[in-house]
């Protein structure tokens, strides 16, 4: 059983953004970057699963420029035995082609589980892995707060509006997670020396036969609307007076 | 051509979210049919027959559509793709869940979570937790967007449009429903509420949570929403986290208590249009972005808003 985890690399979630006053983008000079959080619970799920004696390999996939090669670096320090990079320079590369490089990716290694996070937190798109899951014919469960592998299956406890369900997918399948799936360990100094050693493929859109170009144009990217300054009250009483005027209450 | 509306719902009962995403579809120009997907679903279509706007209802009542697993539906959703030139659907848990199956299926880019209509074709959407938002234009044929309920109004009911019935795709069970674990809450729902208070980890336990914040919520007529520490921490559920992660909403009036206003916690409530923040530390975050500021002990604060309140 091999299980093959897709990992991006986006700003470091604590990092707040700046957008590039001429509308063209957000500044990413010198912003520190990491391995998307939920990337890596999907990485710390698959590395729980194999040390449980449940899977064989875990493989980390990234799709992006040289510096990407980091962030598959990061997941072989957390555990991971491989590393794969989909090398291109292209300025976007939009889900719908991120999927479809996995799909190649996937044609060649052959998973039984895909686990990819729910979400980039720098595109916020959440699509990945339900295009992935789509592309391939294979289940889904996104959203996942618990896995359970059993004999040719996977038992997926997701988190919907209104609570959970769980449902019962056929291997192959694609699970993305949630941020209650796991706590994702943090790569010990040995570990990280180790993953040096580890081997990192490379190949690229090209050698895959996929063609990446974005299907969105980006007109523009603007800083959202501010809020007016507003103004601290002495206490309940007054609070209350200032939501009457308000009219809120 | 037209567009095809997803309902959000539960077989029973049509929910307001499919009402807010009819306003975003409606403003796409073209005629908008809704779909019902579901077992036993007919009450639901009827709901969303009497939305003002609405071309017809096509209502696919079906074993396999029961509980609304993503395979089937977006099978469902591209037999019936060829007449449609715009696919729409709620950004609720099971809108995210399904519709990037559908734009992969047809080979397009999906909008996702989409804010404003600049035109059918260009479209804003928050990126980076909200901190940025980008104009984008799709290239692609069939447009396949999920809609922020947030940021668009509930479209008016009084239409009276017909209800055709839909036959389901053939279920290929490559997933199997085993269970749910629904909570029951007599509160108005977290993402159509009028008034929100949430709580944080400063409430400090599930017993102080509730013992604190529903009185507030009680008096305000309110949801009760959380930060994701509070959610983890246990004090309240999943279902009640308000985010970049958990929902994103936009109430009247939302009051966070002990939450600091970390980015992923403005990014789901920072349109708000009054926000009240009660922390104490006059430096937390939250307050840049509330309206009306309470630096207190919520301990003491929170009882005294409540004393305040009553007529
Ligand atoms: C990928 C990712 C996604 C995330 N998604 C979300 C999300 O969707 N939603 C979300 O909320 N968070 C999210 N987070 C977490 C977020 O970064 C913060 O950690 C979280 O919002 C903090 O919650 P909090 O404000 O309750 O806790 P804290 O940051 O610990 O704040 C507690 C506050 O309570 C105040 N306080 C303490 N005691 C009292 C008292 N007695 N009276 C009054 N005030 C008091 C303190 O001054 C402090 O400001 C996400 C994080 C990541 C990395
Ligand atoms: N460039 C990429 N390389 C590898 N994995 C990716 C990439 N983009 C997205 N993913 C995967 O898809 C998930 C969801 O991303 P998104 O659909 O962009 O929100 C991420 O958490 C990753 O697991």
């Amino acid at each position: 059983m091999k299980i093959l985890v897709p990992v991006k690399r986006v700003v470091d979630a604590n990092v707040k953004i700046r957008v590039k006053a001429d509308g063209t983008g957000v500044d990413l000079a010198n912003v520190k970057m990491a391995m998307n959080p939920f990337c890596e619970i999907a990485v710390e799920e698959a590395l729980r699963i194999k040390e449980a004696g449940g899977a064989s390999e875990v493989i980390v996939v990234s799709v992006g420029g040289e510096k990407s090669s980091e962030t598959l670096r990061t997941g072989l320090a957390m555990g991971a035995d491989r590393g794969i990079l989909v090398k291109t320079d292209a300025a976007r590369i939009e889900p719908l082609a991120v999927a479809k490089l996995l799909k190649a990716v996937i044609g060649n290694e052959k998973p039984d589980l895909v686990i990819l996070g729910k979400q980039a937190i720098d595109d916020d798109s959440n699509q990945t892995g339900q295009m992935l899951a789509a592309l391939l014919g294979w289940p889904q469960a996104t959203f996942a707060s618990k896995l359970v592998l059993a004999d040719g299956s996977a038992e997926v406890t997701r988190e919907i509006d209104g609570g959970a369900e769980t449902l019962r997918l056929k291997l192959p399948a694609v699970v993305t997670t949630d941020l209650r799936l796991n706590e994702p360990r943090y790569a010990s100094l040995p570990n990280i020396m180790k993953a040096k050693k580890k081997p990192l493929d490379e190949t690229s859109p090209e050698a895959l036969g996929v063609d990446i170009t974005p299907r969105l144009e980006v007109l523009k990217i603007d800083e959202p609307a501010k809020r007016g300054a507003g103004i601290k009250v002495g206490s309940a009483a007054e609070l209350v007076g200032k939501l009457r005027e308000a009219g809120v209450i | 051509m037209a567009t095809l509306l997803l309902a959000e719902h539960d077989d029973k009962s049509l929910n307001e979210a499919t009402a807010r995403a009819l306003t975003a579809a409606l403003e796409l120009g073209a005629p908008v049919d809704i779909l019902v997907a579901g077992l036993a679903s007919r009450p639901a279509a009827e709901a969303a027959a009497t939305l003002a706007g609405v071309g017809k209802v096509l209502l696919a009542d079906d074993e396999a559509l029961a509980h609304r697993r993503a395979e089937p539906v977006a099978a469902l959703i591209l037999s019936l793709a060829a007449d449609y030139d715009a696919i729409v659907a709620p950004a609720t848990s099971s809108g995210k869940n399904v519709l990037p199956r559908v734009a992969a299926l047809l080979d397009v880019m999906q909008l996702s979570d989409i804010t404003r209509i600049v035109a059918p074709d260009t479209f804003e959407r928050p990126i980076y937790a909200g901190n940025a938002i980008e104009t984008v234009r799709s290239r692609d044929a069939t447009k396949v967007i999920t809609v922020r309920i947030a940021a668009f109004p509930p479209a008016p009911s009084g239409g009276a449009a017909s209800i055709e019935t839909v036959a389901a795709t053939d279920d290929i069970h490559l997933s199997a429903f085993v269970g749910a674990d629904l909570s029951v809450s007599e509160r108005p729902e977290l993402s159509s509420a009028r008034v929100i208070v949430s709580g944080g980890r400063a409430l400090g336990s599930a017993e102080k949570f509730a013992e604190v914040i529903t009185p507030l919520a009680d008096s305000l007529k309110a949801a009760i929403g959380a930060s994701r520490a509070a959610v983890d921490a246990g004090y309240a559920g999943n279902d009640l986290q308000v985010g970049q992660t958990g929902k994103v909403v936009a109430p009247e009036l939302y009051v966070a208590v002990g939450i600091s206003g970390a980015i992923q916690h403005l990014a789901g409530m920072k349109d708000s249009k009054v926000i009240v923040a009660i922390n104490k530390d006059p430096e937390a975050p939250i307050f840049q972005v509330a309206d009306f500021g309470l630096v207190d002990d919520l301990f003491t604060a929170v009882p005294a808003l409540v004393e305040a309140l009553k007529p």
